[in-house]
């Protein structure tokens, strides 16, 4: 392999495993307030075809991001009034806003386009248009480091850069802010946080409205920035690998920089090669789709390391009168 | 579940549900007018297609027989208060065992094959639901995650076979080869006609119906008249006084899970071997999620399952029709699968709430 096929390859590594941080992050700030959030391929579906469509016929990638957020938000704020207003099951709720958006967005899509539950194909104003940082083209002669800058870090669409901030800034806002303090509260003890003062419910449902956000960011990236317009089921089960991410990452930022940037790569090697030739030992393009999973199930086994979730992750909080 | 002390039985178990079904399908009706379509015309189409002639009979009956096996598969787990999201998977592995079974031998008549793969699928799902059990018993993973993960896996191992090492050389499609014609099962239609009845010409409905309904029979007996039954239940219930009542909770996790897993599989039979008669990829098609709307409206109870196959076996059927005669695609379906999964099992206490204040009030009355 040559310094420019592995530079491709990194490159599109960054470009698959956007979706998967910002839907990672999501769900890390879902999960660390105390609500399981396995509906996050349902959002990123919904964001992705509110993002298509409205950028589609208002040819703004701009108005199309804002559609997709407020498409995955609402979802979001369904799955907020089921289980934290009526306490019901975050994980039943969960799968039923991923059949609610695989099927809302083929329906209302054939309703509007005709076109089988596709969105028209954007034209180059209607998508995010990769940003040339400053001086990558002086850089470019300059070995290694030029390339590396020119292609590999420059050249992407202002949601990459976007995802790759947030991570700092998450890990700011939940290590070093009152409100990230609150929320990781609200996540394992909610009764000392009720306690003093502070309302669970609206803390859970701020937490809810970033996960859709963010969730929201995913989709629209998925539709305008990524691929120009949006297909049926194009979120593939990234919801669910941005999951496998978020524990692979045991729940913090910055790790899940890593984890999903590791599972990117994978998607990006399986692309390319349909089987891998490690010197005589074949990998079928079939393992590498599978071993994020794998990896997930081994971590959560404890074998490496131990993934323990948020303590109050998954119980409705019942206020004591 | 939430507790039902405050409500009488018939309304905890027929009033509730009906009230969430009302529900779910009021919004798929405001759905359906905010596409441009009429929601009592589509109905009549959805009825018509389905239930109007033996035709929609036979396949109705053939996809509520999956929904049994799923939908029990996931009511089982639920009574040991584990969430099996993992029947597709499992039901994947299924086909592959049925698969195996039906392509080893020459089988001289259907009846041999029949148990045989049954037995095959049931192995094979519950094997694909043991790593996550055993996960979940021994190391505490989620098995929400785990049977999640292992769904992708599953889909990836059935991938690699088809099409490394099942598929007959020369063939380009992702498929194992035909098997034998002794394998063939009899369809409802031929045994109507058997009897001198003419039913449903040409639909895959087939004896693995009526296996589904003995599934549900046994399953029955299992929960509510057997030893481990009651563990399984008061486990479910509350894990800490089975433990001080000497349940062992690694023994019912694992056992619960390989029931469910083994009936999972067991839906293979229906769609492998009774229908396409070659194992393809995707041969479960979503019907292992159904199962979890299934299960949650048929409140963990094989009646309420057997019930709510059939409901979501005409809803299938229906909207196969649907999409045939209107502009409502096919994926009507999976919003009304949404939205009953939403407002039965997310949103049960939107309706409980009331439904138990009214109670308390007109027996405070009398």
């Amino acid at each position: 392999m040559d310094f420019a096929t592995l530079l491709q390859i990194l490159d599109s590594t960054v470009r698959l495993g956007t979706p998967l941080l910002l839907a990672c992050l999501a769900g890390l700030f879902s999960e660390r307030a105390g609500v399981f959030d396995i509906g996050l391929e349902g959002k990123m579906l919904m964001a992705a075809f509110c993002a298509g469509a409205v950028a589609a016929v208002t040819g703004s990638p701009w108005a199309g991001l804002l559609a997709g957020v407020a498409g995955s938000v609402a979802l979001g704020m369904v799955h907020a009034l089921a289980s934290i207003s009526f306490r019901g099951n975050q994980l039943i709720s969960g799968v039923a806003i991923n059949f609610l958006a695989s099927g809302l967005t083929v329906l209302l899509g054939q309703n509007l386009f005709h076109l089988g539950g596709r969105t028209p194909s954007l034209m180059k104003e209607g998508r995010f248009q990769p940003i040339t940082l400053p001086g990558a083209e002086t850089l470019r002669e300059v070995p290694v480091i030029g390339p590396v800058y020119a292609d590999l870090i420059s050249g992407h669409s202002i949601l990459v850069y976007l995802a790759f901030a947030l991570v700092p800034l998450s890990w700011w806002v939940l290590a070093r802010t009152r409100f990230g303090l609150r929320l990781r509260a609200v996540g394992e003890n909610p009764a000392a946080v009720d306690t003093a003062g502070i309302s669970v419910a609206r803390m859970r449902y701020l937490a809810l409205t970033i996960t859709g956000v963010l969730c929201g960011l995913a989709g629209a990236y998925l539709a305008i920035a990524l691929s120009a317009g949006f297909v049926k089921e194009m979120t593939a089960g990234r919801g669910y690998i941005a999951l496998a991410a978020l524990i692979f990452a045991k729940w913090r930022p910055v790790p899940a920089l890593g984890a999903t940037m590791l599972f990117g790569l994978l998607e990006a090697v399986s692309n390319r090669y349909q089987n891998l030739d490690l010197g005589g030992v074949v990998i079928p393009v079939q393992a590498m789709q599978a071993l994020p999973y794998v990896l997930t199930v081994i971590i959560l086994a404890g074998f490496v390391g131990k993934a323990i979730p948020p303590r109050a992750g998954g119980e409705p909080y019942v206020k004591e009168r | 579940m939430s507790a039902s002390g405050a409500l009488p039985r018939w309304a905890d178990v027929a009033l509730i549900p009906a009230l969430n079904l009302v529900l779910a399908f009021a919004i798929s009706g405001l759905v359906i007018l905010a596409i441009g379509e009429d929601p009592v015309a589509a109905v009549r189409i959805m009825i018509d297609g389905a239930l109007g002639s033996s035709y929609g009979w036979g396949f109705t009956l053939y996809y509520a027989t999956n929904f049994i096996f799923t939908g029990l598969a996931v009511a089982v787990a639920f009574h040991a208060s584990l969430f099996n999201i993992g029947g597709e998977g499992q039901a994947t592995l299924g086909g592959l065992g049925v698969a195996l079974v039906c392509l080893a031998l020459p089988w001289p008549h259907w009846a041999l094959a029949l148990p045989a793969a049954t037995l095959g699928a049931a192995l094979f799902g519950a094997a694909w639901a043991a790593i996550p059990a055993w996960l979940q018993a021994r190391r505490g993973s989620h098995i929400v995650i785990t049977t999640i993960m292992f769904n992708f896996i599953g889909a990836s191992v059935l991938n690699y076979l088809l099409v490394n090492v099942l598929r007959p050389t020369g063939s380009m499609d992702p498929a194992t080869g035909r098997f034998p014609p002794g394998t063939s099962l009899p369809t409802l239609h031929d045994m109507a006609a058997a009897l001198g009845i003419a039913w449903g010409r040409n639909t895959p409905a087939n004896v693995s119906f009526l296996i589904a309904l003995l599934a549900c029979f046994l399953v029955w007996v299992l929960i509510w008249r057997t030893r481990f039954g009651y563990e399984l239940r008061a486990f479910g219930k509350s894990e800490r006084a089975a433990v001080y009542a000497g349940i062992n909770p690694v023994r019912i996790t694992l056992i619960a899970m390989l029931i469910s897993g083994a009936l999972a599989g067991m839906m293979a039979v229906n769609t492998v071997m009774g229908e396409a008669e070659r194992l393809v990829l995707n041969a479960v098609e979503g019907a292992g999620f159904i199962g979890i709307a299934v299960a949650l409206m048929g409140r963990s109870h094989p009646l309420g399952v057997l019930l709510a196959a059939l409901l979501f076996g005409f809803l299938y059927q229906g909207g196969a029709e649907l999409a045939l005669w209107t502009t409502i695609p096919r994926e009507l379906i999976t919003v009304i699968q949404a939205l009953v999964i939403l407002f039965t099992g997310a949103l049960d206490n939107m309706v409980r709430a009331p439904v138990e204040r009214l109670f308390a009030r007109s027996r405070g009355a009398a």
